[in-house]
């Protein structure tokens, strides 16, 4: 059965529906499926809720009572059948937790991939492809001037401006979710051992990444700390606040910004940041185009980003392809 | 050129001053010759090259790549070199070898305009993509530097442990990629002569004068001379070999080629370069005019003729005068320019006077064209470089006044990125607010606290880093001189703005209208 004739978008998002649930609706519905914790994916007040237990601990953390009517953990490459729909769930590499969603009905195969990425992070287990009959991708970054540096090299631009300007306090701008995270876990890698600042806003994740196991070094809140103590030190902080007046707490402060924007000098330029650093957690157009040759779907449809170029791609090397053009996802990383 | 590339990159984005001069003095410690003399050609902008056109970067790239994703990726990034150097496919295989700086200006300098492409191509890909948009901006001419050549020259001379004044002395006699002076500075060689060249002395600066720094001073000690509203030059000549020079130190002879087929033979003159129409100073926007343009058009210069008023002579013939008295060189100033009575060139005329009254008094009265106030200079003083504390001071005349209303605030950079500090305002038209300026100082840390909280309180409507505030706030704005300007929709425009006192107190109708504002034309 050709899988458009079971699996379709509705103002919700994408909708299943021998199985009678959306997968990341951006409204309250039923029966969700959701890939992962980032908010305009995970949203609250659901009716059940089906998701990997990271995921669930992060909605939890986030909604409380509010992240769903019922919530049902499924361990990665454990299968559930909801309306004789099979569903499995896949790493995909992107936040601790996130999953492709594999959905299997009537001898065809749909993949949603979700948001993802394909180099190793160590805060989340990494992205597995799987072979099926339409792979549903991302395309925040589809166009080929997207290609990130190696995640190490952009801690070392960091490590080495903290070198020249010992005085400053570095702040990195980074979501509360995923990158906050895995900025930590990468400075590790680089031998960094000092306390690492977090603003009030990345504690609480942080502190669950920790008791799900990843560990991630000392760190300190940077709220009710002396100002001269953050000297030389770097301190983590959502985006916006690099430019709030919560930052005037910092000495002489250099504003970094953790991102896959941060590729295209005026993007940086526009957010005031002084130190681009390109960490991304999302796939960089190598990352896209490759994963579709590797999943070898003949069929490609594509929910959010640079949709045309990535169809153009796919169209070029012989996929069927077509955008979604799904609302209510955010550019933000 | 990776590592210049990264250094280029990072001072664009890179807003405090002293954070770029460690940035280009880290450069300096850590690179070899000839790789630093070159980067810092292209730091002071001597580095510039036309040998390649945007047309032929873009065949290049689309020999590689897809020309829509390329045209996607244009319309996204803005900027062809940037999109070229992010879209370039790495091929992993350029045996490790990156070329320097240093070998890619000596390939470039020997190459016809056809070979360009042939060359750009092995460098793209062995390069990262920092290096390549180095590389692209370099050969298309468009390489944006984020500091003057003076800031560049002032990391350099820290970086050395000379005094900025020495290395503009020399700087002039070196051409890049300047080994002589980096074996000067790193205590291998004597600094490089400067023989017979017409090189630039740095110049003496005048302190700020309060009223309150009148009382230790003795009027007897002090002759004074009118400030004119125009920029100051040195006019250099050895021989035939003549060179006009900014108050930097860059070299301006081409944009002003009637001030430089006017320098003497055998002099260093220190002056004002004014627009002078039949003998009558013109506003400095009519010089603006000319500041704009790199090589003026026969039409501009006959509309805006520049002329040069002489403060000072520091070389006659091989003389030096700078350890003279200022009271010695202008006798000789006066003999000299008796003598030579150049085409113009005349002399700014000094100012009699007895006491400070008495001067307070002319200065106020001097509201013609082209005077922003008056110098003092200490009878005695010698010529010394850079802005001594007692002997030279500027007296500007007094501020005129404007009651705003505020009407925009946005966010400042570097320190002050938190805080709405750029102010713009708006005179009175009918029931219309009309923009009239914009100003960034003027205000005290304690002010800029209250307005920022005020701004966001107040705020009616956002654009990215711009709010439009409540028009409730009278800000009474000082400024030195207002002009005609057709870049403005007031057809105003201010010199130098800056917010004199803030009004929490008074009623924005009572803020002035923009016909008392044009009533203050100069």
């Amino acid at each position: 059965m050709r899988p458009e004739t079971w699996f379709r978008t509705t103002a919700a998002g994408l909708y299943c529906e021998p199985g009678d649930f959306h997968i990341d609706p951006v409204y309250p519905v039923p029966r969700a499926v959701i890939t992962h914790g980032h908010g305009d994916h995970a949203r609250s007040g659901n009716g059940r809720v089906l998701a990997t237990s990271g995921t669930i601990a992060i909605m939890q953390a986030r909604y409380g009572n509010e992240a769903g009517g019922s919530l049902q953990s499924l361990a990665y490459g454990e299968t559930v059948g909801i309306g004789g729909v099979v569903v499995r769930l896949l790493p995909a590499g992107h936040v601790l937790g996130s999953a492709q969603i594999v959905l299997e009905h009537g001898a065809s195969r749909v993949v949603v991939s979700g948001d993802y990425k394909r180099r190793p992070d160590p805060t989340c287990a990494p992205f597995e492809p799987c072979n099926c009959d339409v792979f549903i991708t991302e395309a925040t970054f589809g166009l080929p001037v997207f290609r990130h540096p190696s995640d190490l090299q952009e801690i070392d631009k960091l490590l080495h401006s903290l070198a020249l300007f010992p005085e400053r306090c570095h702040v990195v701008g980074v979501y509360a979710l995923g990158k906050c995270q895995r900025v930590l876990a990468l400075l590790r890698r680089a031998g960094y051992q000092e306390p690492v600042y977090l603003h009030g806003a990345l504690i609480g994740l942080t502190g669950l990444y920790e008791s799900l196991g990843v560990p991630l070094g000392p760190v300190l809140p940077a709220t009710g700390v002396a100002r001269d103590v953050l000297k030389g030190r770097i301190v983590l902080a959502p985006p916006s606040a690099t430019t709030e007046p919560w930052s005037r707490r910092l000495p002489d402060p250099l504003v970094a910004m953790a991102s896959g924007w941060m590729r295209v000098r005026q993007r940086a330029k526009a957010r005031g940041v002084e130190l681009p650093l390109v960490i991304s957690d999302h796939a960089d157009w190598d990352e896209l185009t490759s994963t579709l040759d590797e999943v070898a779907a003949e069929e490609v449809w594509v929910t959010h980003g640079r949709e045309e170029a990535l169809v153009h791609y796919a169209t070029g090397r012989g996929y069927r392809a077509r955008a979604l053009a799904l609302s209510g996802f955010e550019e933000d990383e | 050129m990776n590592r210049f590339a990264s250094l280029l990159d990072a001072l664009l984005f890179t807003p405090s001053r002293n954070a770029k001069l460690r940035l280009m003095q880290e450069y300096f410690a850590s690179q070899p010759d000839p790789e630093r003399g070159w980067a810092l050609a292209a730091l002071t902008g001597e580095l510039v090259f036309d040998a390649a056109k945007p047309s032929q970067i873009r065949a290049l790239a689309i020999d590689r790549v897809d020309a829509e994703l390329l045209d996607w990726s244009y319309d996204f990034v803005g900027d062809l070199a940037e999109t070229v150097s992010l879209i370039w496919p790495a091929t992993g295989d350029t045996g490790g070898h990156v070329p320097s700086l240093a070998a890619i200006v000596e390939k470039l300098k020997a190459a016809n305009r056809t070979d360009v492409a042939g060359l750009l191509e092995p460098w793209l890909d062995a390069l990262d993509a920092t290096g390549r948009w180095a590389l692209l901006k370099l050969v298309t001419g468009s390489l944006r530097i984020g500091v003057s050549a003076r800031l560049a020259k002032t990391a350099l001379a820290e970086w050395g442990g000379v005094g900025i004044d020495r290395i503009e002395e020399v700087w002039h006699g070196l051409t890049p990629p300047y080994q002589p002076l980096f074996d000067w500075l790193e205590g291998r060689r004597p600094p490089p002569a400067t023989g017979d060249l017409p090189t630039f002395c740095p110049l003496m600066l005048a302190q700020p004068l309060d009223d309150a720094d009148l009382e230790g001073l003795d009027p007897g000690d002090y002759m004074a001379e009118w400030k004119w509203d125009g920029i100051r030059v040195q006019l250099v000549s050895r021989g035939t070999d003549r060179r006009l020079y900014s108050r930097s130190g860059d070299e301006i002879s081409g944009a002003f080629p009637d001030v430089f087929a006017a320098i003497p033979a055998d002099v260093t003159l220190d002056g004002e370069l004014l627009i002078v129409r039949d003998g009558a100073v013109a506003s400095f926007n009519d010089l603006q005019q000319r500041l704009n343009r790199k090589t003026p058009t026969p039409k501009l210069l006959r509309e805006y003729p520049a002329a040069v008023r002489l403060y000072d002579l520091l070389r006659e013939g091989s003389e030096d005068l700078r350890g003279l008295s200022f009271a010695e060189r202008r006798s000789r100033l006066e003999a000299w320019h008796g003598r030579a009575s150049p085409p113009a060139l005349d002399l700014s005329p000094l100012v009699a006077f007895t006491s400070w009254p008495e001067l307070r008094e002319l200065r106020d009265r001097a509201r013609e064209r082209g005077i922003e106030g008056l110098m003092l200079k200490r009878a005695d003083s010698v010529y010394f470089a850079g802005r001594p504390k007692g002997p030279w001071f500027k007296w500007k005349r007094g501020a005129l006044t404007l009651d705003t209303v505020l009407m925009y605030a946005q966010r400042g950079h570097g320190k002050r990125s938190s805080f709405y500090s750029d102010y713009t305002f708006g005179a009175w038209r009918g029931d219309e607010l009309v923009p009239v300026g914009k100003a960034y100082s003027g205000f005290t840390d304690e002010e800029l606290q209250r307005l920022d909280r005020w701004v966001r309180n107040n705020t009616v409507q956002r654009w990215g880093p711009v709010r439009e505030v409540r028009p409730v706030i009278v800000l009474e704005i000082a400024f030195d001189s207002v002009h005609r300007s057709t870049r403005h929709k007031s057809g105003v425009a201010m010199r130098f703005p800056r917010i004199h006192r803030i009004r929490w107190d008074k009623p924005v109708r009572e803020a002035d209208n923009l016909e008392t504002l044009e009533r203050m034309l100069s």
